[in-house]
């Protein structure tokens, strides 16, 4: 079974689980949400019995986090991390972890990319479909060319560790999941 | 909260500059920056250019450029003239003994890394030590890296104290008989510290050792005179000081200068080529290979006419009292700690606010306007003497205004309110 909704014109679609949002500005960023996950960060810590892990690392701003997790058969069983970060990078790895988790392999990699494209600006989450769900509260980065780094690198540090790379980092135009494309 | 009329009668500021007819010369300060009057406190990482250089470079394009050297009409001598008159004018500013001892490069990170190509590869060898201090910026640190890795040679690190300030007990034991070069910054980027540079050239000179000065973050703000310092080199860029991107500074005694090899070959570099044998140019014009940015030197030309009409003095007594009031007013901000707090200080305030990310302050204050710099400003060993990541840094200009001192206090207060 598809764990996402196909997109239809059926009213109960157009209706959740993606409501159409104006684009946010960068006064909307921080957020209440993302607050609340940079105070309260779910899913912190490493895993003592992780099958894959990754390193995180922006040199531009010193974001650093450790990403572990542990695959059940094909699904993201458990996933943890931890590390130093602003508060974008931190409720970003935090909601990421939320949303993983249960998750096959192929719809995480799926995920990782559309927030890669939400936060590049190539993903409009408001008319384009999407599984993004609440994770579109970072669509405000797209207008802040120097964060939009922050809030990717949990993503990038995810793709990383599920094809068992031990340390990606964002410095430089190389972009690891555009390269694997 | 401190209201700041409060902190503005501690502080009662002298005076030393008409801020607002300053101001009036620099355009881009009446932007606005979502909604609100920019207050740019980003001085450190680049300034912004009055209306008077940008006139100088449009002049130039508009009526004066050609390529410099061996022509004989009538533009290239008009360029030529005026880029050798920008060479005069930068060697009156910071007193060499003569014009041939100025050596334009694309800015200070350039001359750096002149002086490791031309004089470090040269001079310094295997088992030699090079004397560098804890407070470098990454453009005084890695060239020498690099040079210690190709030659087997060895980089030494003046320690700092809590406050950011050197110490030079520790220095002066740093010296022994493999020592080569000693390579210090004048004012520290990252946390504002002014060195005793002269003491420590002395120092370094009473054991025959040179020293290379990275005056990036000193020649905007302070009168620098060579001469008096006794460095060997001095480096600086054109950007930081009011001018154009692109350019910038080596001054060198000409002795060194003149047994130094060339960093780049090319044209202008040289006296004459053949297949057999090719005879290089005199100083200045043998580290000036290729065309130079003509523009950008004579637009730094054109910068030194300015911030002399202005004054040094009182350039560095305005951004005195900028620093004091800010300080002050900082001191006053609950949960905020001022990195660096050197008894002799430039106009920077580097800062950090407890629970919250620089980059996230930075977004803020940027919300409101103003810009500051947030990350590790190129000085990772700085960051790490502090067991920080980073700091948000805030940096004065002579253009700078307490208004925007209160303008940075009240964003840090929206800071706090979001993330409390």
């Amino acid at each position: 079974m598809r764990w996402w909704r196909p997109f239809t014109k059926s009213r109960k679609f157009s209706a959740e689980p993606h409501p159409i949002e104006p684009a946010m500005d960068s006064k909307n960023l921080y957020q209440e949400v993302i607050l609340d996950h940079n105070k309260k960060p779910r899913n912190w810590g490493k895993l003592a019995d992780a099958s894959h892990q990754a390193e995180g690392l922006n040199p531009l701003c010193g974001d650093h986090i450790w990403l572990s997790l542990k695959l059940d058969g094909d699904k993201v069983g458990s996933i943890a991390f931890e590390g130093e970060s602003c508060a974008i990078c931190k409720a970003s790895s935090s909601m990421m972890t939320t949303n993983v988790k249960g998750k096959s392999v192929q719809e995480a990699e799926e995920l990782i990319r559309e927030f890669r494209d939400m936060a590049t600006g190539q993903l409009d989450t408001g008319s384009q479909l999407h599984h993004l769900g609440r994770l579109s509260v970072f669509a405000g980065v797209r207008d802040l060319p120097s964060r939009v780094k922050c809030a990717i690198l949990p993503w990038h540090t995810l793709h990383a560790a599920l094809n068992s790379e031990a340390t990606i980092s964002t410095e430089g135009d190389r972009d690891p999941v555009e390269t694997e494309r | 909260m401190t209201s700041s009329s409060s902190v503005l009668q501690a502080v009662r500021p002298s005076g030393a500059l008409d801020v607002e007819s300053i101001r009036a010369d620099f355009p881009i300060l009446k932007l606005k920056v979502n909604g609100k009057p920019l207050a740019y406190l980003d001085n450190a990482a680049s300034s912004q250019m009055p209306q008077q250089v940008i006139d100088r470079l449009v002049r130039y394009q508009t009526a004066e450029h050609a390529n410099i050297h061996r022509g004989v009409h009538y533009l290239s001598e008009t360029a030529t003239a005026a880029y050798e008159g920008a060479r005069g004018k930068i060697q009156r500013f910071i007193n060499a003994r003569e014009a041939r001892e100025i050596i334009y490069t694309r800015g200070t990170t350039d001359s750096i890394n002149l002086v490791m190509h031309g004089y470090g590869r040269a001079f310094i060898g295997v088992g030699d030590e090079i004397i560098v201090s804890q407070l470098e910026h990454h453009s005084n640190i890695v060239p020498w890296q690099m040079l210690c890795e190709e030659k087997g040679a060895k980089l030494r690190v003046i320690p700092c104290n809590d406050a950011g300030e050197l110490l030079l007990e520790d220095y002066r034991k740093l010296f022994n008989s493999h020592t080569r070069l000693v390579a210090i910054t004048h004012v520290s980027n990252a946390l504002g510290t002014i060195n005793p540079v002269k003491t420590m050239i002395a120092t370094a000179h009473e054991q025959g050792v040179p020293v290379l000065v990275d005056g990036a973050q000193a020649i905007p703000h302070m009168k620098v005179d060579v001469q008096d310092l006794d460095c060997d080199f001095y480096a600086f860029s054109a950007h930081k000081m009011c001018g154009p991107t692109g350019i910038g500074i080596l001054y060198g005694k000409a002795a060194l200068l003149e047994k130094m090899k060339p960093f780049e070959g090319g044209g202008d570099m040289i006296l004459s080529v053949t297949f057999d044998k090719t005879t290089y140019n005199v100083i200045p014009h043998k580290f000036e290979a290729g065309t130079p940015p003509i523009a950008a030197a004579i637009g730094l030309g054109a910068t030194i006419d300015y911030l002399e009409s202005v004054g040094m003095d009182r350039i560095a007594a305005h951004e005195h009292d900028l620093t004091v009031y800010a300080t002050e007013a900082f001191r006053q901000l609950k949960d905020v700690r001022i990195v660096g707090t050197a008894r002799d200080k430039a106009g920077v305030l580097s800062f950090t606010v407890k629970g919250v990310h620089p980059h996230d302050v930075g977004t803020i204050l940027n919300e409101e306007g103003v810009a500051v710099r947030t990350g590790h400003h190129c000085a990772q060993p700085v960051m790490q003497r502090f067991g920080i990541p980073a700091t948000a840094r805030a940096s004065f200009y002579l253009y700078n205004t307490m208004p925007e001192v209160d303008a940075l206090v009240a964003a840090i207060h929206k800071v706090q309110k979001i993330f409390g």
